[in-house]
């Protein structure tokens, strides 16, 4: 729809209206345009507004009070939600006993909220744990506190002056046994140092595979060398520098001339150059009297 | 002549300062419109000594032009100093408001407050074999300066021409071998009442001064083309209440003058002649108004509209014809006039006779045909030179003093006070203005 009236024109012969500014218009504007001022008005004064609203409005405890409270309170109302709660720990990797362990040094009560939860905490406790070698802990979907262990493996029972331990390939001892009988599959070691060289060990025991059904274990002698003891108190005295050598010299020598069966109470394999085997008392007296025998004969 | 370096050495160093905040605004006074510009100086001191590139406007642009309708200015000079300071106000105003920057200082021109010319020589025997800065200020001292009247005051002393013993024509005789130098001068003296109207008005606005120009020079600095400028040319600045002439030569402004005649008193005439009021009579003036009439004059009708109520009145036209016959009189006695000032400078002796007619004025249909008759044959019309930033709008012949003004403001001209004050005229002020200090102090 068009209006019928011809819009108005400007009349031509009125000038423009081109006022001038009054006296404080004109300084209004011109302090306006000053660089300093600007910057004044547009930072300056809504910073000290600012300021000094917040100053005057937490000047009254109470009101600092509860604002402390509220933010306190939705803290709270966050933590607990759902989807950050955690109900129960699953632990994999454990065998039976460090299951328990774990179960007992996690001192957490379910259900807790997982920012209360301090994982790195609770991984190097459980590290801490002699029978963990490595864990990890994360909270899976759904409210799972997952904790995945990799345990160390016993590789040999070692024998102190009263205990009997479980110990790893890298000398950690994993926990008591009762009795030599109940891990009757595993070599035994005893004496001091034992257990830094759990290899050298491993090592023998793999070489004396052929005497296996005598042997009573490995014995460390003065922190430096091998003593395999076998039945019947015999002992194969092994050197400090190529002991697997020796060892297997010695099963050599006794496969072909069944040295071991005999009455011996040592194979001394220190000195390379010159082995040694020491006799019982009574085999050395009865030797002499067929040494006797035969002299007299002879 | 010590008062005269002070005033206007405390307007250059203004003017310097200026330069270093890098924003001064241009003013023109004139009587029908007041035109500011602002400008916004960039890069290294352009008043450094050598011309930089495009002749020196490289180093500025115009960052906020305003015009607005001028109140309170006749004949070029202040008439109402508060209708002049509030339409000053009006023009800074917008200016500063497109330029987003605030003004301090301000260099202003006007047409009016009766500007006469002088010549003056002198001549001092050289120290030295070598022309020092020290002789050139002494040679320019010693000009003997004429007894230009109580009242007055010197706005531009340029030196326009060096003689070095028989050499003459040198524009800078400094590192000159010689005996005896010799100096031409050109003075402009205006009223000083004039002046110092309008350093109140500035300052009224908040504003500093920062120096003054003639307008008659500036539009002749922004109109005249460099070889016209070199040859020697007039440039005629037919403004709304005065029309400025100014002589140019060999790139020194000789001789300069203004008739207090201009477009306001065209219309004026028209306004008187066919009974209609100043507003109606401008309109019909810039819409239909001519200097040369021909048979189609006759029969183009224009219609004077009123608002009297008076049935008859208001339902009257007027052939163009008729407007012609009313504004060529009015337009051939200004040229006329000019013509006068002209011969009365000796302009018909130059070598080059160019004259270039520029200014609102100028923009009247067949002005240049008019004026070719009255003032010789060659005239053509100027427009101001094109600044970087300038607007469109501001393009026109009326802008050419304001545009002439920042070519002033950037590369001004050397003055008399430009040179160091001659030494034998400091020892005594200069002690006993240390003995009053001292006293003040102590």
């Amino acid at each position: 729809m068009q209006p019928l009236s011809a819009p108005k024109r400007p009349d031509p012969t009125v000038p423009k209206a081109d006022p001038a500014p009054s006296r404080w218009s004109y300084r209004l504007h011109r302090l306006w345009l000053t660089p300093v001022f600007r910057k004044l008005v547009h930072v300056g004064a809504p910073f000290t507004a600012a300021l000094v609203v917040g100053t005057v409005y937490l000047s009254d405890e109470a009101r600092r009070e509860s604002i402390v409270l509220a933010i306190a309170d939705l803290r709270e109302e966050i933590h607990t939600r759902p989807e950050f709660m955690v109900n129960l720990m699953a632990v994999d990797g454990a065998g039976e006993g460090v299951n328990e362990d774990i179960r007992e040094i996690v001192p957490v009560d379910f259900p807790i909220s997982s920012f209360d939860l301090d994982l790195e905490q609770i991984r190097s406790d459980i590290i801490g744990l002699s029978a963990v070698k490595e864990a990890s802990v994360r909270i899976r979907n759904g409210g799972i506190l997952q904790i995945d262990v990799l345990e160390r493996q016993p590789v040999a029972l070692w024998r102190s002056d009263e205990t009997l331990d479980l110990v790893d390939r890298e000398g950690v001892r994993l926990g008591p046994v009762e009795a030599r009988t109940a891990r009757g599959d595993l070599p035994l070691i005893a004496g001091a140092g034992a257990e830094a060289r759990i290899d050298e060990a491993l090592k023998l025991f793999a070489a004396a595979a052929p005497l296996s059904s005598r042997m009573r274990g490995l014995v460390r002698m003065g922190e430096r060398r091998w003593d395999l003891v076998l039945d019947r108190g015999q002992r194969i005295m092994l050197p400090e520098d190529g002991p697997v050598q020796a060892l297997e010299r010695v099963i050599a020598l006794s496969a072909a001339q069944d040295m071991l069966a005999r009455d011996l109470v040592a194979v001394d394999m220190r000195l390379a150059q010159r082995p040694t085997i020491r006799m019982n008392a009574e085999a050395v007296e009865s030797w002499w009297k067929i040494r006797e025998i035969s002299v007299g004969n002879n | 002549m010590i008062e005269l370096y002070e005033s206007q050495r405390a307007m250059r160093n203004l003017r310097k300062a200026a330069m270093q905040r890098g924003v001064v605004a241009i003013l023109d006074v004139g009587s029908s419109k007041i035109a500011c510009l602002v400008l916004r100086f960039d890069g290294a001191d352009p008043a450094g000594g050598e011309v930089g590139s495009l002749a020196g406007q490289a180093g500025f642009r115009v960052i906020g032009a305003a015009t607005t309708r001028s109140r309170g200015v006749r004949f070029g000079e202040i008439d109402v100093m508060g209708e002049t300071e509030r339409a000053i106000r009006t023009a800074v105003q917008a200016a500063q408001k497109m330029a987003q920057v605030r003004v301090d200082h301000v260099i202003a021109c006007f047409s009016g407050a009766e500007p006469r010319s002088y010549g003056l020589a002198g001549e001092v025997d050289l120290e030295g074999t070598v022309v020092t800065e020290q002789d050139v200020s002494r040679v320019l001292s010693a000009c003997d300066v004429p007894d230009y009247g109580a009242g007055r005051e010197v706005l531009h002393a340029q030196p326009v021409n060096f003689a070095l013993d028989h050499r003459s024509g040198l524009s800078d005789p400094r590192g000159h071998m010689g005996a005896r130098l010799a100096a031409d001068m050109h003075m402009v003296t205006i009223e000083a009442a004039a002046v110092q109207n309008l350093a109140h008005c500035v300052r009224r606005c908040d504003l500093e001064l920062a120096g003054i120009a003639s307008s008659a020079y500036v539009s002749g600095v922004s109109a005249l083309v460099e070889d016209e400028q070199e040859l020697g040319a007039a440039c005629i600045d037919m403004g709304g209440g005065a029309t400025g002439l100014s002589i140019f030569m060999r790139k020194h402004m000789i001789y300069s003058d203004a008739v207090r005649m201009g477009g306001d008193h065209v219309t004026n005439d028209i306004s008187m002649g066919l009974q209609v009021p100043l507003t109606v009579a401008e309109r019909i003036k810039t819409f239909y108004g001519g200097v040369v009439a021909t048979g189609m004059d006759d029969r183009e009708m224009i219609d004077l509209e009123g608002d009297t109520g008076d049935w008859e009145h208001d339902r009257r036209s007027v052939s163009r014809a008729e407007l012609i016959g009313i504004m060529r009189p009015r337009v051939e006695e200004i040229l006329e006039e000019v013509r006068a000032r002209l011969d009365a400078a000796g302009f018909e002796h130059l070598p080059s006779q160019q004259i270039v007619l520029t200014g609102g004025g100028s923009q009247i249909p067949g002005l240049d045909g008019l004026a070719s008759k009255i003032l010789g044959q060659q005239v053509r019309l100027g427009r101001p030179l094109r600044v970087h930033g300038l607007p469109q709008a501001a393009t026109g012949p009326g802008f050419a003093s304001a545009v002439g003004m920042c070519l002033f403001a950037a590369h001004p001209q050397d003055e008399w006070w430009d040179f160091e004050i001659p030494v034998d005229r400091y020892p005594a002020r200069s002690l006993r203005r240390a003995v009053k200090w001292f006293k003040d102090n102590w």
